[in-house]
């Protein structure tokens, strides 16, 4: 089952064309990584995704929503992790996710076991302005995931974080296709994401240039067009398959994990 | 969750921010009183022209006050994305609204307290007709904060937030301004019964810019 089926989106920031006629389908759990220089359209479709920016023209359905309908339905279902917290600096840690967790209907109780899974508890009774850097992205992520979101997009979520905390990102982005999320990741740490990702794609001005399944260990400036097969375990190692994976014709390509 | 629990989360989260940042207290306040002791200053060698005006100053005292209270009403949100974070959230936009209408009509009831104290101390003023002086206050004080929170979110997310709000709120404020200060006067030297079509042009006010508040700030947050 499809959680995202976008078709020949057009997105305009101001008269830019940031998103060129673009076709993605992502499945129900799977995690999904795009890539792609910089300017490419990546966290434009994260902000079109969560329903943040409007489409000028395709179809977009997110969560069985229809975006160009009823963009409030889907949010209520994902969350996003950008560049921003979205939180409040007089706001301690606890207050915070509080706030995020009973804004989505979710009670409260909530917070606790996200607090203690991304490593927060100590720091609860701190403000969002007393925090550093790497402490506001783990917030992001609690605070994200304290909505218990169907679909969760990542904006470069490893910037920032120490080795501590990327070991925990990694640890929440792998069980979550057995919670039940589906991911969809903007990293340029590629050979970190890929090792994660079920499959990559890869946007350029505005549109896919290619879909494929990625492998952790290629060179992260080469691996945009090679299909690898890397969902294999440690005792299964995947065979490597490597694809021409140039689809720019028909752009939206799936292939099975 | 109901709109009014919606609303009421937003309105303790915006408190809260408020309670712990001391803005309000340790900024807007003082702003309102220097503005009261500046008239004071310019009317103090006729008292009974300060006297007599002191229903205006105090509502202008209030009505610039409340400029203040707004913008920092929404800069809260433009900081770290939180504008972003709040649509995402999923409340209503009615709700949203309602919210932060609250926490300013809170702010503002409790500057106009504190002001009413420095018109009495320092304007030399009786205060007489307490019941119609709060009922005045409440009904002006609705409508300062929904037209504020509904004229804040239009502007915000523009770089000429800051000079844009007072632009378009201080022409639309100008029924408030005269019906707070026409009750005001009515409740102070003239009679009770000359204070009632004045509150209820305030009340009538204040029930059409939040029915339009409630309306229209989903699609305004959007928007932004």
């Amino acid at each position: 089952m499809s959680v995202v089926c976008l078709r020949s989106v057009v997105c305009l920031l101001g008269r830019f064309p940031a998103l060129t006629g673009l076709d993605l389908t992502v499945d129900e759990g799977e995690i999904l990584l795009l890539s792609g220089p910089n300017g490419a359209g990546k966290t434009t479709l994260l902000r079109v995704l969560a329903g943040l920016l409007p489409i000028h023209s395709g179809t977009a359905e997110v969560l069985g929503y229809d975006l160009t309908q009823d963009r409030r339905g889907a949010r209520r279902s994902l969350a996003l992790v950008g560049h921003d917290t979205g939180c409040y600096d007089d706001l301690t840690v606890i207050e915070n996710l509080r706030f995020a967790a009973r804004a989505s209907g979710r009670s409260a109780d909530a917070v606790a076991p996200v607090l203690e899974r991304l490593g927060l508890t100590r720091l609860g009774g701190v403000t969002h302005a007393r925090l550093s850097a790497g402490q506001r992205r783990r917030l992001s992520l609690a605070a994200a995931l304290v909505r218990d979101p169907s679909l969760l997009l990542l904006d470069e979520p490893h910037a920032g974080l120490d080795a501590d905390g990327r070991e925990t990102l990694d640890a929440v982005l792998a069980a979550a296709p057995g919670e039940g999320r589906t991911v969809v990741l903007v990293s340029h740490e590629l050979e970190r994401a890929r090792a994660l990702a079920h499959r990559e794609v890869v946007i350029t001005g505005g549109r896919v240039q290619s879909a494929a399944v990625p492998d952790a260990s290629e060179p992260a400036a080469a691996a945009s067009a090679d299909v690898t097969d890397a969902t294999g375990s440690a005792a299964t190692p995947a065979p490597r398959v490597t694809l021409s994976a140039d689809v720019s014709e028909s752009p939206d390509v799936t292939v099975p994990r | 969750m109901s709109i009014w629990s919606e609303a009421r989360l937003v309105a303790g989260k915006d408190l809260r921010i408020e309670a712990r940042s001391k803005v309000t207290l340790t900024q807007v306040l003082p702003f309102g009183a220097i503005v009261l002791l500046l008239f004071a200053f310019a009317l103090d060698p006729d008292r009974g022209i300060l006297t007599k005006a002191a229903p205006g100053l105090f509502w202008v005292a209030v009505l610039l006050a409340t400029l203040l209270a707004v913008a920092r009403a929404f800069s809260i949100e433009e900081q770290h994305g939180a504008r972003d974070a709040l649509r995402l959230s999923g409340l209503d936009g009615g709700a949203v609204f309602l919210g932060k209408m609250g926490a300013i009509a809170v702010e503002l009831l409790g500057l106009e307290l504190v002001l009413g104290i420095g018109v009495v101390v320092f304007y030399d003023i009786r205060i007489e007709r307490v019941g119609v002086l709060l009922l005045a206050a409440l009904a002006a004080t609705a409508g300062l904060a929904a037209t504020g929170t509904l004229y804040g979110v239009l502007a915000a997310g523009l770089r000429v937030r800051e000079t844009l709000v007072p632009l378009l709120l201080l022409p639309v404020l100008a029924p408030v301004m005269l019906g707070a200060t026409r009750s005001f006067e009515a409740a102070l030297g003239g009679t009770t019964s000359d204070a009632w079509p004045w509150i209820e042009l305030l009340g009538l006010f204040a029930v059409i810019y939040v029915t339009m508040g409630v309306l229209a700030f989903g699609p305004l947050l959007e928007e932004v």
